[in-house]
C-alpha cells in the first residue's frame, strides 16, 4: 500500500484509502474466482459455496475446509485446521474493537467484516478516524467482491482451468506482503515479523495446517512482557 | 459437503470475530495494551506469507510462488498501486510455470 509520510489533506487521505479498498477488493474477487471453482469442484453445490462466502467470510479458513474435504477428508477433519485458520480473527477483533464502536447491533454486524485485510488496511493508517474508515471501506469492498467472485467461480464450474496455471495461489503472500509493509514502520514490528515467520517455519511439518500461523502471536510475548511491567505508568511505549 | 458442518464453520468463524467488538465495546484501551494491540497482526500476517509462499499441505515446497513474491516485494519497494503488485505476482508464476 504506497501511503506517503508527508501531511496530506483529509480528503485526499481518504481517496487514497477508498482506492486501496476497491484495488484490494478487486484482487480478493479475482481469488475468489478460484475458491467457487475449488468448492464446487470439491462436491460443494453453488448454494454451500455462496453460504460460505457470506457466512464464513474467512479466505484462508474456506480454503483450508474445501482443501480437506476434496482430498477425502470428513466434515469433522475439514473443520479442525479451517477453525484455527478463523481464530486469528478473534487477535484481529481486539485489534480493531476500539475503532467500531457503536449500538450493540452495529458492533454485531461490523464483526462479520473482522478479516485479514480490513485489519490490516485499518492498522496501517495513522489517525483513528481515517483507520475505522479504512476498516469499514476495506470490509464492505472485500465482503462484496468476495462474494461476487465466488458466485461467478461456482457457476463456472471448472471451465477455467487450474488456479495455479494463472498464478492465482501466488497472489495471496503478495497481496499479505502489500498489507504488512506500511506496518513495518511500527516500533519493533520488524523484529516481531521475523520471528513469527521463523515460528510458523518450523512448525510447518510438524502440526497441523492452520497451528503455524496462529503459533506466530507467541512472537508478541517480548513486546506483551515489557506492556505488563510498564503498566499503570503514563505514556508506557511497547518495545519488542 | 454437509450443511451442518458449514454452519456449524459458520457460527464459530464469527463468534471469534465477534468477541472483541463485543466485548470491548467503547471500553477505554491502556496505551501499552493499545500498542500491543496495533503490533498483533503482524506476526499472523508475516506467517502467513511465510507459509503460502515456501508451503503445500504440510511441507516445505519451493516453487514459482517464491520469486511471485520476490517481484511483488521490488513493487511494493517501488511504491506501485496494490492491484499492480499482486497482479505482478500472479503473471510472474503462471509465466514461469509456463516455461
Amino acid at each position: 500500500m504506497p501511503r506517503t509520510l508527508d501531511p496530506t489533506p483529509a480528503s485526499d487521505t481518504r481517496r487514497a484509502i477508498a482506492r486501496d479498498a476497491a484495488g484490494v477488493g478487486v484482487a480478493v474477487g479475482l481469488y475468489a474466482v478460484s475458491f467457487g471453482v475449488l468448492a464446487v469442484a470439491a462436491g460443494a453445490s453453488t448454494a454451500q459455496a455462496m453460504a460460505m462466502s457470506l457466512l464464513v467470510f474467512t479466505g484462508a479458513s474456506q480454503f483450508a475446509f474445501i482443501g480437506v474435504i476434496s482430498g477425502g477428508g470428513g466434515a469433522a477433519a475439514a473443520l479442525a485446521p479451517a477453525l484455527v485458520l478463523a481464530a486469528r480473527n478473534a487477535v484481529y477483533g481486539l485489534s480493531v474493537a476500539p475503532l467500531l464502536r457503536g449500538s450493540l447491533g452495529g458492533r454485531l454486524l461490523r464483526a462479520q467484516l473482522v478479516i485479514d485485510e480490513s485489519t490490516a488496511m485499518a492498522r496501517a493508517q495513522d489517525t483513528p478516524e481515517d483507520a475505522r474508515f479504512a476498516f469499514l471501506a476495506t470490509g464492505v469492498s472485500v465482503f462484496v467482491c468476495w462474494n461476487a467472485g465466488t458466485l461467478i467461480g461456482a457457476l463456472a464450474g471448472s471451465g477455467l482451468g487450474d488456479p495455479r496455471d494463472l498464478g492465482l495461489d501466488a497472489m495471496f503472500p503478495a497481496a499479505f506482503l502489500a498489507l504488512l509493509s506500511p506496518q513495518l514502520r511500527r516500533p519493533g514490528a520488524p523484529r516481531v515479523a521475523v520471528t513469527g515467520a521463523a515460528i510458523a517455519c518450523v512448525l510447518i511439518t510438524l502440526t497441523p495446517a492452520g497451528i503455524p500461523i496462529v503459533a506466530a502471536v507467541l512472537a508478541l510475548l517480548p513486546a506483551a512482557r515489557v506492556t505488563w511491567r510498564d503498566r499503570g505508568r503514563p505514556a508506557a511505549a511497547v518495545r519488542a | 459437503m454437509t450443511w451442518g458442518a458449514i454452519l456449524g464453520l459458520a457460527l464459530v468463524s464469527y463468534l471469534f470475530k465477534a468477541v472483541g467488538p463485543v466485548l470491548i465495546g467503547a471500553r477505554p484501551i491502556p496505551d501499552g495494551t493499545r500498542a500491543l494491540l496495533d503490533l498483533a497482526a503482524v506476526p499472523l500476517l508475516a506467517a502467513l506469507i511465510l507459509v503460502q509462499t515456501v508451503s503445500t499441505d504440510g511441507s516445505y515446497s519451493v516453487d514459482a510462488r517464491l520469486p511471485a513474491l520476490g517481484v511483488a516485494a521490488l513493487l511494493i519497494w517501488r511504491r506501485a498501486p496494490f492491484l499492480v503488485v499482486i497482479l505482478a505476482a500472479a503473471a510472474t508464476a503462471a509465466t514461469l510455470r509456463l516455461v
